[in-house]
């Protein structure tokens, strides 16, 4: 089989696969008698139409740049990291307790602290899975599922038990002071109303220079990229691949635990429980669909971001279509740019072949 | 005395009512894991199959239809898995994932549309579902201490799909280890060039496999809204195909220890109703959570080897490629 040549691997592909998604989502939508074009119009709308769904779409997509940079940093070194959800969900237990601990401190001085200490939870429960793949060699793909479920009930309870304040009735945390938060974009600009994004939102963007430093332009990144591509030539070229499989899990945990950051920090300025609230598994989809590239991810993530707020939208007007119509979106895209990334490649690759030599080499 | 051993009934009871959706699932992961197909995705067929079984029971008034609807959707999802994985050769683990969030996006989604109830099914009642059967004599010998009491509490009056449960596993233990059949999915769950070699089609084999998993997990979600319940809601599989899967790893892909290790998760989840709020003589109050969590924790460390080891059947996970 020919291969195909590097644009149409890039770019072509995969934007076939994502139109492929889309197009059978929409299919989905004329079956149940809706008009999937009057549906894409007022999710656009929902979504940039006013200042504040515009800032709420950056809010989830500052959520689902951190969870697919997880998931994508991981897959980097072949290890496919499902747990971002739980990793994000027990980082917010660091970003709560550093910020009760110094609640009343000024943000300036709480918010590095936060992405440090939430950072820190996020990688131990990340690290374990990898400590025990690389140590004990049970794989990451089960055990992260697990971990999301011991860290819902791990969690449920230490919000229920122990965090909550005496008298008070929902299972929360006690509140952050307004000083202490991380400050939303409303207050310096005014386009942005009463929605919740904020200064985590150029922290995604430095996070996603940052990947895309660290991948191409490392040594560490180059170690990392050998380990997913081939193991055993990793380890013959002298890269411990124990060693890495544990940093890069870590480093996965703390990206996804800067959903955390984002949720408890800068919008909820509590814990409350599932906050996280999928954005852990909208990453894998983002990360499968941007290739594992911060471009890609990064322009992924707005895609989905764009889905959430306008299907908030979407909700309102068209009572026909719930928003769960982006899980199943969400879904689409995962299997036909992840599990059937390959299936058009062959059939393109033909007509590539044909359209470029007319004298008909087959 | 006496109340102890209704008590010791009935925690059993709804250990056999909770364990069976898991036995189902996890019967079901058996025969695709070991023709070597990898099967994160039980959780969403459990959750299709639920909700079409609900739909259809709710629509056309029969539970035996309701069932077969079931078995559909989760051929369907089957057959999307199938196609990734056997004949695009792409990765299992991420089609399972897509098809988990395909099922509770769908399912949701459907429901409101097509019932407007929030997600909700119809209620259903009497022939849309599958109702508790007396076993002969049940009533009879209600009276006779503690044998006949076990009788009629634990042994009788369940549903058709419970005791479809209990001999699917002795069932599956024959297939699979005494018939023709069993031999080569086992082979090509190990090794399947050797399959490849001896003349079998690996493809049509993986498809079999397949298949026996969407009936045995249709079934499964089935008993969810139309055996257990009267009706679907939202994500009403709430993980059980995750812990289906776990039990799996815990039983070494063996049907008999799978049915032990369901049966315990079954107990654990009806205990976990029970001890909620009392207090234990040395341990103290046991929150719920922690109950909750003991399935996969146990499950954790077993993957990581301190309680004996699970060795996946060799070639799961990996697509076949023929040598040219």
């Amino acid at each position: 089989m020919t291969p195909l040549p590097r644009w149409a691997d890039v770019v072509l592909l995969p934007l076939l696969n994502v139109v492929l998604a889309f197009l059978v989502g929409g299919l989905i939508v004329l079956a149940v008698g809706q008009n999937p074009l009057q549906a894409v119009g007022i999710m656009l709308y929902g979504a940039f139409g006013y200042g504040s769904g515009f800032g709420y779409t950056l809010y989830y997509t500052t959520d689902f740049i951190f969870a697919g940079l997880a998931v994508s940093l991981a897959y980097h070194a072949g290890l496919f990291n499902i747990g971002p959800e739980g990793q994000a969900y027990v980082g917010g237990l660091g970003v709560i307790l550093i910020g009760l601990a110094l609640n009343g401190t000024h943000w300036a001085i709480v918010f590095p602290l936060m992405i440090i200490c939430g950072g820190a939870f996020g990688a131990l429960w990340a690290f374990v899975p990898g400590y025990l793949q690389a140590k004990r060699g049970s794989h990451v793909v089960i055990t992260t599922i697990l971990f999301n479920f011991i860290a819902t009930s791990m969690m449920g309870f230490l919000i229920s038990r122990v965090l909550k304040p005496a008298g008070v009735n929902s299972d929360e945390s006690a509140p952050l002071e307004a000083i202490t938060r991380v400050p939303q974009l409303r207050t310096f600009i005014e386009l942005f109303k009463n929605s919740p994004v904020n200064l985590t939102f150029f922290l995604a963007i430095i996070a996603l220079v940052f990947i895309y430093w660290l991948i191409w332009r490392t040594k560490f990144g180059y170690a990392v990229r050998a380990l997913g591509q081939n193991p055993v030539a990793a380890n013959y070229a002298g890269i411990s691949n124990q060693k890495m499989i544990m940093i890069v899990m870590a480093m996965s945990g703390v990206l996804a635990a800067m959903v955390a950051v984002n949720n408890v920090g800068g919008v909820q300025g509590r814990l409350i429980l599932n906050f996280v609230n999928g954005a852990g598994f909208v990453g894998i989809a983002v990360a499968f669909m941007g290739r594992g590239h911060p471009v890609g991810v990064g322009l992924s993530a707005l895609l989905f971001g764009i889905l959430y707020q306008g299907g908030q939208e979407l909700a309102f007007q068209m009572p026909g279509i719930t928003r769960e119509m982006i899980v199943t979106i969400q879904a689409l895209v995962i299997l036909f740019t992840g599990a059937m990334g390959d299936m058009l490649r062959a059939p393109l690759a033909r007509v590539l072949t044909r359209s470029s030599s007319p004298t008909g080499a087959k | 005395m006496e109340s102890y051993l209704v008590d010791i009934t009935l925690i059993l009871d709804s250990t056999v009512r909770l364990a069976v959706p898991l036995i189902l699932a996890c019967l079901a992961g058996l025969y695709s894991e070991r023709a070597g197909i990898v099967d994160i995705g039980l959780e969403g067929k459990l959750l299709a199959g639920a909700f079409a079984a609900a739909a259809m029971a709710a629509v056309s008034g029969s539970a035996w239809l309701g069932l077969l609807a079931g078995i559909g959707a989760a051929l369907l999802f089957s057959g999307i898995h199938g196609l990734a994985s056997i004949n695009f050769k792409g990765n299992q683990t991420i089609s399972g994932v897509a098809l988990n969030f395909l099922a509770a996006g769908l399912t949701t989604f459907l429901g409101q549309s097509w019932f407007k109830r929030g997600g909700y099914t119809p209620q259903l009642a009497g022939d849309q579902r599958f109702n508790p059967i007396t076993l002969p004599f049940a009533n009879e010998l209600r009276e006779v201490p503690i044998l006949g009491q076990i009788y009629y509490e634990l042994i009788s009056g369940h549903n058709i799909i419970t005791y479809f449960a209990f001999i699917a596993v002795p069932v599956t233990a024959w297939v699979l280890f005494r018939t023709r059949f069993g031999l080569r999915l086992r082979a090509v769950g190990e090794n399947p060039k050797a399959i490849d070699t001896a003349g079998i089609s690996v493809t049509r084999l993986r498809y079999q496999a397949l298949i026996i998993t969407a009936v045995l997990v249709g079934i499964g979600g089935a008993y969810l809204s139309i055996a257990q319940s009267a009706g679907f809601n939202n994500n009403m599989s709430a993980g059980r195909g995750y812990i289906a899967l776990a039990a799996l790893i815990f039983a070494k892909w063996r049907p008999g220890p799978a049915l032990l290790v369901c049966l315990m998760f079954g107990f654990l989840d009806a205990v976990q109703f029970r001890i909620q709020g009392q207090v234990f003589p040395i341990i103290g109050e046991v929150p719920v959570q922690a109950i909750q969590a003991l399935p996969y924790i146990l499950t954790v460390i077993l993957l990581a080897g301190f309680i004996g080891r699970a060795v996946a059947p060799k070639a799961s996970g990996i697509p076949y490629t023929k040598e040219r």
